[in-house]
């Protein structure tokens, strides 16, 4: 597969990102300068973490404005995957792509520590090769990672099956301790209708080989994986 | 020239952590009769000369483009001369 890695000025986790695909999983990255205007032929697309164009005015608020975002769009309307980790997260929503947003953590703390998250649903394209309820260890690392949305589109995302992550404790359970930053429901990831798009806060690249303490967040890689499987062999 | 001032500030109901614990430091430094501290930006933003009609409705799009998030947010401003 060929992925796309978006690189802004202040992202700083591409080469993360591009190490776990190439090194971990064999695949095929393009990290992409965020002046580019047309993309070339990527399966899915990947906004890393950082803080784009500073973090300035807002989290992803300038991001949102830079050239290559027309066409990260135009790949995510034709039903190309993306994946937004944490400030790409961030970047989403700001553009759009996903509803509501990320603001400063409840906790007067900048996060860097691992989390548990429960897998909510496993019909999506980066969650297919885990099952429904599964509690993956992954790092968060963010100032700003408190999801909100108002009443009407949480709402929404449950009736549509679209939260993807819950922040959990190790059994499980989304207690408001195992919180860590104040997000509405314990969200930590949601995909937008077309589940093509995808964001979370916390960092699968950063736990894909066991030897950084966690291989959990190779499930999200390799579900994509397994969905472009599924679709080359499935005639259109 | 003309001067916008722009002010934008988390919508009601959108909890301020960063307010909340200002308050906090300010009950501790004597100040119990606050009740509430809510921080937002405040942003002046200089134009070139042009009707005030016209700067009043170009920044109106700027806050609605860029400046403000509507999913959290909610500005005003003032546009003067000088």
């Amino acid at each position: 597969m060929r992925f796309g890695i978006i690189v802004f000025p202040g992202s700083n986790c591409e080469l993360d990102c591009r190490w776990v695909l190439e090194n971990v999983l064999g695949q095929q990255t393009e990290l992409v300068w965020h002046k580019e205007t047309a993309l070339g032929d990527y399966d899915c697309l990947i906004l890393p973490g950082g803080f784009a164009h500073g973090d300035y005015l807002r989290t992803g608020a300038i991001a949102r404005f830079s050239p290559v975002m027309a066409a990260v769009e135009r790949h995510a309307r034709r039903g190309g995957l993306v994946l937004g980790i944490c400030n790409g997260f961030q970047v989403l929503c700001e553009a759009g792509l996903l509803p509501g947003a990320l603001l400063r953590n409840t906790t007067m703390h900048f996060l860097c520590r691992q989390v548990h998250i429960r897998v909510e649903t496993a019909a999506t394209p980066f969650t297919n090769a885990c099952t429904r309820g599964q509690v993956l260890r992954i790092p968060i690392n963010h100032n700003e990672g408190r999801y909100y949305a108002d009443e009407a589109t949480v709402a929404r995302l449950t009736a549509n099956d679209q939260v993807v992550f819950r922040y959990v404790t190790a059994g499980g359970e989304p207690t408001e301790a195992a919180n860590p930053n104040g997000s509405l429901q314990n969200i930590a990831g949601i995909c937008n209708e077309g589940r093509n798009v995808l964001g979370l806060m916390p960092h699968p690249e950063r736990a894909a080989e066991a030897l950084l303490g966690s291989a959990d967040g190779r499930l999200l890689f390799a579900s994509v994986l397994r969905s472009a499987r599924t679709a080359s062999a499935t005639p259109r | 020239m003309i001067r916008a001032k722009v002010y934008v500030t988390l919508k009601k109901g959108v909890l301020d952590p960063q307010g909340e614990t200002v308050r906090s430091a300010l009950e501790t430094l004597g100040f119990g009769e606050v009740r509430d501290v809510r921080i937002g930006k405040f942003m002046v933003i200089s134009l070139n000369d042009v009707p005030r009609d016209e700067a009043r409705q170009r920044v109106e799009e700027m806050c609605k483009k860029l400046l403000a998030n509507p999913v959290i947010e909610e500005y005003r401003f003032e546009v003067e001369e000088g």
